[in-house]
C-alpha cells in the first residue's frame, strides 16, 4: 500500500476542509446576539472577561460584535477603528458607513481564506444604528467573507441556529429595551438552563438617542437594574409578546423568500446549452 | 517622514501605539496638518485669526468661554465663528491664532483622543490627553515660525481628584498647568484683569459662567479683535461647563439669559462689577 505524499488535492477539498475547520472554531464558543430594539440595537454576549471584549465600539453610531479566536476578531476590531477614524477625519464623520465597513471586513476575510493555510476562526457582526428604526443596519460577516444583510437580529457562534430559533419566537420589532435584554437572554439560555449571572454577561447597546457617540457599554448597578426590570418584564410580557410572535411568524410565512443575493440564483450554469 | 516598512502602512498589520496622528503619519502622511513646507512669504494678517478665549475652574468642574469673532488684520473675515470645541466627554479645548490650522488641530485633537479610548477600551489620563496636545502644537512649530501661529487653552475635568484643571500652551508645545483660571488670544490681558477681579473659588457653575462672560466683554471693550455680544443678530459667545456629567455647551437661549442679565447691569454700571476693596 502506497501512502500518497505531496498528492493532489482538489480545490473543493481544500476549502471544504479549510471551511469545516474554521466552523468548528467558530462553533467552540459561545454565541453573541444582535438585536434591534425600541430606541436602537442591543448587544449580548455571555463573557466571563471584564477586559477581553467581544462587544466594542468602531464608530459614532456603528458597534462591532464577534466570536472565535480572540488574537484573529481583535486585530479586526482594531483595523476597523482605523478605517472608520481615517474615513471620518479624511470626509466627515458622516461619511463612516456600517456598510462601508462591512465590505472591508469581507474583503479581508475573504482574502485570508483564500490564500492562507488557515482561516480565520471568526464570525462578526457590524450594526449601525439610523436615525429611525429603519434606518438601522445589522450585518454578518462569516470567516469565508460572506456578507448577510440581517434583518433585526443576528446570532453568531456557538449553537447559533438554536439560540437564533430562540430569539425568533420571542423577537418582535420595537421591544423596549428591558424586554428585548430579557428575549437575548432567554435565547442564550438553554431551555431549563440557569441564566448566566450579571458578572459574566456583556452588555452594550447602540442608543440613537444619544448625542455624539451612540454607543454605550452597560455595567455596574446600571446593568443590574435593567436585568431586574428584564426578569420583572418576562412575567408581565410573555403573554401578549407570545401572541405577537406568532402573528409576525404567520406573517413571516407568507412573506417570499429573503435570503440575500449571495450567490446567482438557479442552477449551475453547465455550458451544455440545454 | 523616513520611509516605513509595508506592513507599518496596513490597517489590518499596524502595529505601532494607540496614538491616532501616529497612525496618520505612516498610513496618510499627507492628511497630517503639520507639513514642513515653507512658504514663498510670512503670512501675517491675511488669513482669519480667532481671538480670546477665557477658561475658569468652578465647584466640580470648568467653564470655558470664547467670542464668536476672526479677524483678518482689520477686517471681520467671520462674526459668528466657534473656537471651543469638545474633545471628549471630559475635555474641551478653546483656539486663538490662525483659524485654519487651529479647526483642523480641533479636528485631529479629537480623534486622537477617541482613537485612544476605543482601541486601549479605557480614557487616556488627564495628563495623558494635555501631554498629547503639546506634542501636536510643537510637530506645528515650523509652520507658526511662517506666522501660522494657533496656540489652544485646555480644560478637563478630573474624575480622579473630582476637579477642573486648565492647561495653557505656547507655540513650543507645553502644558503649562494653570490655577484657578487663565485666557488666551489678543484680548487675554483685559480678560485676565477682569477675571481676576471677579474669580471667586468654589463658585456654581453658574456663577463662574457669569464671571467669564463679564471677562469677555471686558476683553471686547478694549481689544478690536475680539468681539462683543451681538445683541441685533443674536450671536451669544459659545460657553461650555464640564464636571462630573461631562462636556454640556450651554444652549443658545441660557446663554442669551446670562449675557442679558449682565447686559442690563452694564447698562448702569459700564464698568462692569466693582470688586470690594476691604
Amino acid at each position: 500500500m502506497s501512502i500518497p505524499f505531496g498528492g493532489y488535492a482538489s480545490p473543493e477539498q481544500i476549502m471544504r476542509d479549510r471551511a469545516e475547520y474554521a466552523r468548528k472554531g467558530i462553533a467552540r464558543g459561545r454565541s453573541v446576539v444582535v438585536m434591534q430594539y425600541a430606541d436602537g440595537i442591543l448587544f449580548v454576549a455571555p463573557n466571563p472577561s471584564k477586559a477581553l471584549h467581544k462587544i466594542s465600539e468602531i464608530y459614532d453610531r456603528i458597534g462591532f460584535a464577534a466570536v472565535g479566536r480572540y488574537n484573529e476578531f481583535e486585530s479586526l476590531r482594531l483595523a476597523g477603528i482605523r478605517y472608520a477614524d481615517i474615513n471620518g477625519y479624511t470626509f466627515n464623520r458622516n461619511d463612516v458607513t456600517g456598510r462601508g465597513l462591512a465590505n472591508l471586513y469581507a474583503q479581508q476575510l475573504g482574502m485570508i481564506f483564500t490564500e492562507s493555510i488557515k482561516s480565520f476562526e471568526v464570525e462578526i457582526v457590524v450594526a449601525e444604528v439610523g436615525e429611525a428604526a429603519e434606518d438601522d443596519q445589522i450585518y454578518r460577516i462569516t470567516f469565508d467573507g460572506s456578507v448577510f444583510d440581517e434583518q433585526g437580529m443576528a446570532v453568531i457562534g456557538g449553537q447559533a441556529d438554536a439560540v437564533g430559533g430562540r430569539l425568533k419566537e420571542r423577537y418582535v420589532d420595537g421591544l423596549p429595551l428591558p424586554q428585548a435584554l430579557d428575549a437575548a437572554l432567554t435565547a442564550l439560555t438553554e431551555p431549563g438552563g440557569e441564566r448566566p449571572p450579571v458578572t459574566q454577561i456583556e452588555v452594550a447597546v447602540l442608543d440613537r438617542g444619544r448625542e455624539h457617540r451612540k454607543f454605550l457599554r452597560l455595567t455596574g448597578p446600571r446593568l443590574e437594574k435593567l436585568l431586574e426590570a428584564a426578569k420583572e418584564s418576562q412575567e408581565g410580557a410573555r403573554q401578549p409578546v407570545a401572541e405577537q410572535a406568532q402573528e409576525e411568524q404567520a406573517s413571516a410565512e407568507q412573506a417570499p423568500d429573503t435570503a440575500p443575493p449571495i450567490a446567482p440564483e438557479g442552477d449551475i450554469d453547465t455550458g451544455s446549452g440545454e | 517622514m523616513a520611509s516605513q516598512p509595508a506592513w507599518m502602512n496596513s490597517l489590518f498589520t499596524y502595529t505601532g501605539s494607540s496614538s491616532f496622528s501616529e497612525f496618520l503619519g505612516a498610513y496618510a502622511p499627507n492628511l497630517l496638518p503639520a507639513r514642513n513646507e515653507s512658504l514663498a512669504a510670512p503670512v501675517v494678517d491675511e488669513i482669519p485669526h480667532a481671538t480670546t478665549i477665557v477658561a475658569a475652574t468652578c465647584a466640580g468642574g470648568v467653564v470655558m468661554a470664547g467670542d464668536r469673532r476672526a479677524t483678518s488684520g482689520n477686517i471681520i473675515s467671520q462674526r459668528d465663528i466657534e473656537k471651543v470645541f469638545r474633545t471628549d466627554e471630559y475635555s474641551c479645548m478653546g483656539i486663538a491664532g490662525t483659524a485654519s490650522t487651529g479647526l483642523e488641530l480641533a479636528r485631529l485633537y479629537r480623534v486622537e483622543l477617541e482613537h485612544y479610548e476605543k482601541t486601549e477600551g479605557r480614557s487616556l489620563s488627564t495628563e495623558g490627553k494635555a501631554h498629547r496636545l503639546a506634542t501636536m502644537i510643537r510637530g506645528n512649530l515650523p509652520m507658526a515660525m511662517q506666522g501660522l501661529v494657533v496656540v489652544p487653552l485646555f480644560a478637563a475635568y478630573d474624575p480622579a481628584g473630582d476637579v477642573g484643571r486648565i492647561f495653557s500652551y505656547d507655540v513650543g508645545g507645553g502644558p503649562y498647568e494653570q490655577r484657578e483660571f487663565h485666557s488666551i488670544g489678543s484680548g487675554s490681558i483685559f480678560a485676565r484683569g477682569s477675571l481676576k477681579k471677579l474669580y471667586r473659588e468654589n463658585a456654581s457653575p453658574q456663577d463662574t459662567v457669569l464671571a467669564c462672560l463679564h471677562a469677555l466683554y471686558d476683553a471686547a471693550d478694549d481689544d478690536s479683535a475680539t468681539g462683543g455680544p451681538d445683541v441685533m443678530r443674536k450671536i451669544w459667545p459659545v460657553v461650555s461647563v464640564i464636571t462630573a456629567d461631562g462636556f454640556r455647551r450651554l444652549p443658545d437661549d441660557e446663554v442669551a439669559e446670562f449675557v442679558e442679565s449682565m447686559l442690563e447691569r452694564r447698562m448702569t454700571a459700564p464698568e462692569g462689577p466693582i470688586a470690594p476693596l476691604r
